[in-house]
Order: structure tokens, then C-alpha cells, then sequence
């Protein structure tokens, strides 16, 4: 699959260097039956059990998790938000509503949400058309057994007229460490919009961007077809990556002392701190990440520190041990399971000052220390 | 100005958002911008949301009033939720909705996917209709051999729309 540009999509970010991961959803509703928000407690019962009936026999569905919300503990459904599975919205419902989850997880339908149906498809990596092509599969499939709601003129009919006609929000989670050191973010931020596209922090609710993470996504829904919405979506994205390895480049370049120290000091202090919050976990292992990338820390693999994301989070913590936490022991065991993870892990390269004569930074690298 | 929300407050934080080349405002004060969670100002993208939520109450005075016989949802309700009350709101409610639409989104129609049902169902009437031109035309021609063909081979769609129906 090539676009107009030179790369096919997921090549030309060649391990996952920007885009942490690609999301498709879609919004859709029944016909004949008012929408979950104004619909009585029995009719969303009703409807929450037609589509689990249907939705659990598909085929991409042998092995699901098919729960309705009220069978699931706080922790359960905190776990289910933090692997991006389900909304904040969602995890806030009981009775009424539901949830069908492929094994792989790379499925997930929120049933009597905002809308009778949001389904998902989220996969590693950059990989918007292939995640598309899952979820519109998915679709298919379910409109062969229920009755949505659709009307020519409009397309499909949702609870939000925000979401009125492809019922689509396609999105993609970018790691932009350089972007935000260059405090060039904001600027990059203004240009999306103008463009059409939205820009969120992490979990894609106007919280502030933690651990440096963005998600892009398109914010109108009618007019546009799903696959010209994702074509637009991965130009602007594929953009955003030049302009972050760019920024990269220009940091190692002219203030290489700057990017040597974030990634001293969070090696330091996540390797080394007794209590560790999730906000300062989050903006550390960013900077790790970036060392990564950019060849200064050895003996840590991409998919560990990535890992790490979504281990340090709260309810992962406490899956982690087995118990509830209090968000002071959340911190120390978060904190014990950080000093874990690094504690192979060389001192990363750095520099030093040198005196006028010598051009070149004098880099002390020490393999093999502890 | 007041607080476009409450209509009580000063407002004191200005939005505004370009989409193309159209320009969407609204003016907010302190405490509902804080009330929608709106208090980082590099957070702009939340704006569309805001807007959403905005565009609810902005719908014209023809639809005042107007409540859906479906489900019973009024504007009141709307302008409450932000959200309609069941797929027959876009109809009555679609002279309101129009400029709310129109200034949300990219486009007035639907271009993308089409359920397959619906596209089965619109491709069978679209060859009906192409079946009644020709039969018209066999008739004005005094082609009647191929007008009788044509009459029976609509009939049996019909049927077939229709079962049950006598046609």
C-alpha cells in the first residue's frame, strides 16, 4: 500500500519512532429504538442484549471478553481504560450497558455508550488503512444481523450530530519528546487545527499531554469519505514525524547537552527514586524512550519501556501485586518495578564541557557499569 | 459580553476556530470554561467539543417548541445534552439542525460507506425505475411483444419488494 508520498504508511516510521499506535472507531446506532442517552432503562437493556448476541458470534470474536458493566469491578474497568479499550464514559456506566473484546485485544465494542454501538480497532504502530479495513470488516458483519440507523442524505445517525455521517474518528497516538523540548509544540498544535485535524493529550480528553504523548484525530465526520479521511489524516501525520525527527536532529545538534541531561537525569531518578508518581513516570520514561531513539542507552529494548507506559499506570500497578493500593503505595511499587526494569541497563552516554581547543565533546561511556 | 453558556458571567476567555473557511466564536467565562474541563489554553482541539455542545443551543427559533413524536425529545432537551434523542430527531428537528451541520462539518451530504442493505435496496429501485423508462418507451414505439416482457419482469420485483402485496 503506497500513498502519493513516497512510503507506504507504516514503513517510513521503521520502528515505531513517532507513532505509538493507530485507532479507528465507529459510532452506530439501531433503528426504531431511542438512543442510549434518552432511552429507558429497559430499552437499553434490550438492546444491549440483541447486539452481545450478535456481536459475540463473530468471527474475530471466538474467545471474547462479553461482559455487561456492571459485572466488572472499579479496578477491572480502570484496566480496560488504561489499554485505551474503553472510554472514561463508558467505565462510568453499570447496568445497561456493555462490552464485547476480541482476545487479541486489538477489537474492542462499547455497547450502550454514547451511541448503541462504538467499535474500535487498535493496533501498534503506524498503521491507519490497515486499522480501517478491520474495523470496517467488523461493521459489515454486524449490519448483516441488526438494523442501524442510516439515512441517505445524512449517513449513519448518531446520538451527537458531532458524529453525524461516517461515525468515524480515526486517531493516532504520537510520542513527540523533541517537539516539546524545542517548545515548538504549540506551534505544530495550531497548524494541525487549522488543517482540521484535533490534537489531545493522552487519553483524548483535553487532559494535559503526559509522558509527551499526542492524539491526532479528525474532528469532522460528514462530507468526506472514510477513506479520504484517513488518506488526509496520514499526510498530516506523516508531517508531524518529519517535523519531530527534524527537531531531534536540530537538539542533538545544537543544544546536545540539553537532551544528555533529560536522559541522565531520568535514568537517575527512575532508577534510583523510592517514590515515583505516575505524572513524573509518565515525562521520564518519554525521555528514556527518546534515548532510545536516539542510540544513547543500551540494553533496553523499545517494547520494555513502551510496556512501561501502561505497567506504571494505577490500576496496572494494582493488577501487578494483586491488591488495592493507596496512591502512596501505588507510588512506591510503582517506583520498585521502574528501579526493576533499569536495573540492567548501562548509565546512558553523555558529555561533558571541554575546554575551547577541542572541537568535539569528550563522550564518557562506561559499558558495563551498574 | 456575557458568558455564551450561562448568559450570567463576564466572559472572559475568547475562542475562536477556523475550519477552511469557516469561522466559529464563542465567548466563556471563568467558570464554565473551567465546568467543561476547558482550562488549558494549549489544549485547543477541545474547542470542537465545546463548539458541539455550543451548537445545541444555537438552533433557530423555528424549531422552538418542536418536540419528536418518536421519542418525545424536545429542543429544551437538546440544548440540555448536546445529543439527540433518536435517529426520527434529524428529521424533526432538521431546521435547526441544517446550519448547526452545516457549520460542524466538512460537507451537508454523506459521501462514505452505505450499509449494505440500504445499497442493495436503492440499487433494485434504481433498476425498477430503469425498467419503467423502457417500458414506456417500448409502449410509445409500439414495441407491445417487449412491453408485455418488461410489464411482467417489473411486477415480479414488485412482488418481491413486496411479498404478500397484489400489485
Amino acid at each position: 500500500m503506497k500513498t502519493s508520498d513516497t512510503h507506504a504508511e507504516g514503513e517510513v516510521d521503521g520502528g515505531r519512532l513517532v507513532v505509538m499506535s493507530s485507532r479507528v472507531r465507529l459510532a452506530r446506532n439501531l433503528s426504531g429504538t431511542p438512543f442510549p442517552g434518552w432511552a429507558k432503562k429497559a430499552e437499553r437493556q434490550k438492546s444491549l442484549e440483541s447486539i452481545k448476541a450478535v456481536a459475540r458470534i463473530l468471527p474475530e470474536m471466538n474467545g471474547a471478553l462479553v461482559r455487561s458493566m456492571d459485572e466488572f469491578t472499579a479496578i477491572e474497568k480502570q484496566l480496560l481504560v488504561e489499554r485505551h479499550l474503553i472510554s472514561r464514559e463508558h467505565a462510568a456506566k453499570t447496568v445497561g450497558s456493555g462490552v464485547v473484546i476480541s482476545e487479541s485485544e486489538v477489537i474492542s465494542l462499547m455497547i450502550n455508550e454514547e451511541d448503541h454501538l462504538r467499535m474500535q480497532a487498535l493496533m501498534p504502530g503506524f498503521c491507519l488503512r490497515e486499522v480501517w479495513q478491520v474495523i470496517d470488516r467488523v461493521d459489515s458483519e454486524l449490519e448483516e444481523q441488526l438494523n442501524y440507523a442510516y439515512s441517505p442524505k445524512l449517513g449513519y445517525l448518531t446520538a451527537c450530530p458531532t458524529n453525524v455521517g461516517t461515525g468515524m474518528r480515526a486517531s493516532a497516538m504520537l510520542h513527540l519528546p523533541a517537539l516539546v523540548l524545542a517548545e515548538q509544540i504549540n506551534q505544530i498544535i495550531q497548524a494541525v487545527n487549522k488543517l482540521g485535524l484535533a490534537v489531545r493529550g493522552l487519553y483524548g480528553e483535553g487532559t494535559e499531554a503526559s509522558g509527551n504523548l499526542f492524539q491526532v484525530s479528525n474532528q469532522t465526520t460528514l462530507g468526506e469519505r472514510e477513506e479520504d479521511l484517513i488518506e488526509r489524516l496520514n499526510k498530516v501525520i506523516l508531517q508531524i514525524i518529519e517535523h519531530e525527527k527534524n527537531a531531534r536532529l536540530a537538539l542533538m545538534e545544537k543544544r546536545p547537552q540539553m537532551i544528555y541531561d533529560q536522559i541522565g537525569r531520568a535514568y537517575g531518578v527512575l532508577g534510583n527514586a523510592c517514590v515515583q508518581s505516575s505524572k513524573e513516570a509518565m515525562n521520564l520514561l518519554s525521555m528514556l524512550r527518546l534515548g532510545l531513539d536516539l542510540g544513547l542507552i543500551r540494553g533496553l529494548d523499545c517494547k520494555r519501556i513502551d510496556d512501561m507506559f501502561l505497567l506504571t499506570q494505577p490500576a496496572h500497578l494494582q493488577k501487578h501485586v494483586n491488591q488495592k493500593l493507596t496512591a502512596e503505595q501505588r507510588d512506591m511499587t510503582r517506583a520498585s518495578l521502574l528501579r526493576d526494569t533499569l536495573k540492567d541497563v548501562s548509565r546512558p552516554k553523555t558529555m561533558s564541557f571541554s575546554p575551547p581547543e577541542s572541537t568535539e565533546p569528550d563522550h564518557e561511556n562506561q559499558p558495563g557499569a551498574a | 459580553m456575557l458568558c455564551d453558556f450561562c448568559k450570567e458571567n463576564e466572559a472572559t476567555v475568547h475562542f475562536s476556530q477556523v475550519v477552511g473557511d469557516k469561522v466559529s466564536k464563542i465567548d466563556i467565562c471563568e467558570t464554565c470554561a473551567k465546568a467543561k474541563g476547558f482550562t488549558d489554553p494549549g489544549n485547543i482541539s477541545m474547542l470542537g467539543d465545546v463548539l458541539g455542545e455550543f451548537g445545541a443551543g444555537q438552533m433557530t427559533p423555528e424549531s422552538e417548541g418542536l418536540r419528536c413524536p418518536v421519542c418525545g425529545f424536545t429542543q429544551a432537551n437538546f440544548k440540555k445534552q448536546g445529543r439527540l434523542g433518536c435517529s426520527a430527531c434529524y428529521d424533526t428537528f432538521e431546521p435547526g439542525l441544517k446550519p448547526l451541520l452545516k457549520a460542524m462539518h466538512k460537507g451537508e451530504r454523506h459521501v462514505g460507506k452505505t450499509p449494505r442493505k440500504v445499497a442493495t435496496s436503492q440499487e433494485s429501485s434504481e433498476h425498477l425505475k430503469q425498467l419503467e423508462k423502457e417500458l414506456s418507451r417500448a409502449i410509445k414505439d409500439e414495441r407491445f411483444e417487449q412491453a408485455a416482457q418488461l410489464r411482467d419482469e417489473i411486477r415480479a420485483l414488485q412482488v418481491k419488494a413486496n411479498p404478500g402485496s397484489l400489485v
